[in-house]
């Protein structure tokens, strides 16, 4: 087995709707696969598919090697929060876990590990409906991580976390990853997943746009130089050679925006230099997963 | 099964529900039973339905019985209540997924649930007898009731089958209010319909149309903890509840298996 999850033509229709076509992907085992994609795109469709909450209308996939149709076979191994935290508001933090524990056949001395784990080891007494949405956040990723899974299915984990929350969530993963369980997340926080994730499913109507590395993701958008000459007046002129060498070029909010990678800013330097302009400054960027994200998907 | 049982159990024990609910058993027991005794030399109505039940007919083996017996159907009603929360708050609360994705087998989760709060209407009517035979053993010299009836084996046989059927009219309204929960998905519409039907509808029904007692589900339920009466006889109540219960639990059961797990 060398994938935590694979689909083939999973699809999803309600009525007239089809909440996810088609899809077709893979998540290799032991790594940090993101899942991202525009709200309604079939990202929480995909996740209760994976876990058995809700019928695919067609497809097939098996998730840790067992197909999707049986599993009983595999959540035993899998952790899962789906759609933010759901619990029992009368019941304290800890007996909500003992609950789930309980209902798992895991070891109730778990509850209070995994809250210090989320750092919610003072305040496990407490009745959920007093925790904040961050706490509710980490109860639920403590819940998720019961049964010490081999697969971690988290939907939007950082969400209503502050900026070292969010950090945590983010080491935490990557923690998890590096003692080999495989973490399948989704997020809309594409700069968190740019950090974490070896691989990346992008979603939009339903469709799988993108299934495969990140690094390859990224590597295939278009690099751009960005120049900024010492007097603005050059601007236009520093388009008009970078347009006869074969280059597209635009003027925007004070520079130049070549599309080309870095290893022809040395040539672009040259250029402007005999051409008679100084540069101030030349920077070669390449488009984030967000900018990336936005690209693809149209938002 | 048995972990989705005790997974339950550790929810029904939390403070709010069990206090509340032992106290609204321990009070409503108290009260119906004291009006038995209290009103027994009145010579007016204070049995069910205006029945006259005298010193001498409670100085019999079936005193013990008479308070335990006589608040059934608020017993039923309660548990009606309790087992239609705990089902439809797991889809308003979204438990639900957290359930399944811990035990996936959805009939475990339905019959673990259930057990549960078998275990729990059987604390509920061991409750109901203990108040309801203290309060009685209490009354009994203000109401000048010889007690002496009350501890033959006949008398404690008569209190084990109507422990039995106290426990059997319980359930059936349990029954009833998880079938609500399951269909409407939400606590307060499945509560709502089966308090205004069972403790309304039906009252207003078998009142204007007497015939139709013999078919009414909450009548027939709390006929069964009477052991029968003059019209309705205690086998045909057990018979059509039975009935009514299995249908209504085989829809939902089908339901609760097929149904996504969307919210």
């Amino acid at each position: 087995m060398t994938t935590a999850i694979s689909v083939t033509d999973l699809t999803k229709v309600y009525g007239e709707r089809s909440a996810l076509s088609h899809a077709t992907f893979e998540v290799p085992l032991g790594t940090v696969c993101g899942f991202v994609g525009p709200n309604g795109s079939g990202k929480t469709t995909t996740i209760r598919m994976l876990l058995g909450l809700i019928q695919p209308t067609g497809g097939t996939g098996t998730v840790l090697g067992q197909s999707i149709s049986h599993p009983e076979r595999y959540l035993p191994q899998v952790g899962a929060m789906i759609e933010g935290p759901a619990f029992y508001p009368a019941l304290s933090g800890a007996e909500n876990l003992k609950v789930l524990a309980s209902l798992g056949g895991f070891p109730q001395n778990r509850v209070s590990e995994l809250l210090e784990k989320v750092g919610l080891a003072d305040r496990g007494g407490s009745k959920y409906k007093t925790y904040s949405l961050g706490m509710k956040q980490r109860l639920g990723i403590a819940a998720a991580l019961l049964p010490n899974p081999k697969l971690l299915v988290l939907d939007e984990p950082t969400n209503g976390l502050d900026p070292s929350g969010i950090q945590e969530v983010r080491n935490l993963i990557k923690d998890l990853a590096s003692e080999g369980t495989s973490v399948f997340v989704s997020s809309h926080l594409l700069s968190e997943l740019e950090m974490i994730s070896e691989s990346l499913i992008m979603l939009r109507e339903g469709k799988v746009l993108f299934a495969g590395r990140t690094q390859d993701l990224l590597a295939a958008q278009i690099a751009t130089l960005v120049v900024e000459p010492e007097f603005t007046v050059d601007l236009n002129k520093l388009v008009e050679i970078a347009t006869r060498h074969g280059k597209e070029a635009s003027v925007d909010n004070g520079s130049v925006h070549i599309v080309a990678d870095s290893t022809w800013g040395a040539t672009f330097n040259r250029l402007a230099f005999n051409a008679g302009i100084t540069l101030s400054s030349l920077t070669a960027t390449q488009p984030t997963l967000e900018e990336t994200f936005f690209e693809m998907t149209g938002e | 099964m048995l972990n989705v049982t005790r997974a339950e159990l550790r929810k029904l024990r939390r403070p709010t529900l069990l206090i509340s609910t032992i106290l609204v058993v321990a009070a409503l027991t108290a009260l119906f039973t004291s009006i038995v005794f209290l009103r027994a030399n009145s010579g007016q109505g204070n049995g069910q339905r205006g029945e006259v039940i005298s010193p001498e007919l409670l100085s019999q083996a079936t005193g013990l019985i008479y308070g335990f017996k006589i608040v059934s159907f608020f017993l039923g009603i309660t548990a009606l209540c309790v087992f239609a929360s705990q089902t439809a708050q797991e889809y308003t609360l979204g438990t639900l997924r957290n359930l399944l994705v811990r035990q996936p087998s959805r009939m475990k989760i339905l019959f673990g649930k259930y057990l549960s709060m078998i275990i729990f209407a059987v604390a509920l009517v061991f409750l109901d007898a203990v108040v309801a035979i203290g309060v009685s053993y209490g009354l009994a010299p203000h109401a000048k009731v010889t007690t002496s009836a009350w501890f033959t084996a006949t008398a404690l046989s008569l209190l084990g089958r109507t422990f039995v059927n106290v426990l059997l009219t319980t359930l059936a309204f349990g029954t009833f209010g998880m079938i609500l929960g399951l269909l409407f998905r939400s606590p307060i519409s499945a509560i709502a319909t089966g308090v205004i039907w069972s403790l309304i509808l039906e009252t207003i029904l078998g009142g204007v149309v007497s015939s139709t007692q013999k078919w009414l589900p909450g009548q027939n339920f709390d006929n069964i903890a009477q052991g029968g009466s003059d019209t309705v006889s205690y086998q045909w109540s057990l018979g059509i509840s039975a009935l009514y219960l299995s249908v209504g639990f085989g829809i939902v059961a089908i339901l609760f298996k097929r149904r996504d797990v969307a919210n």
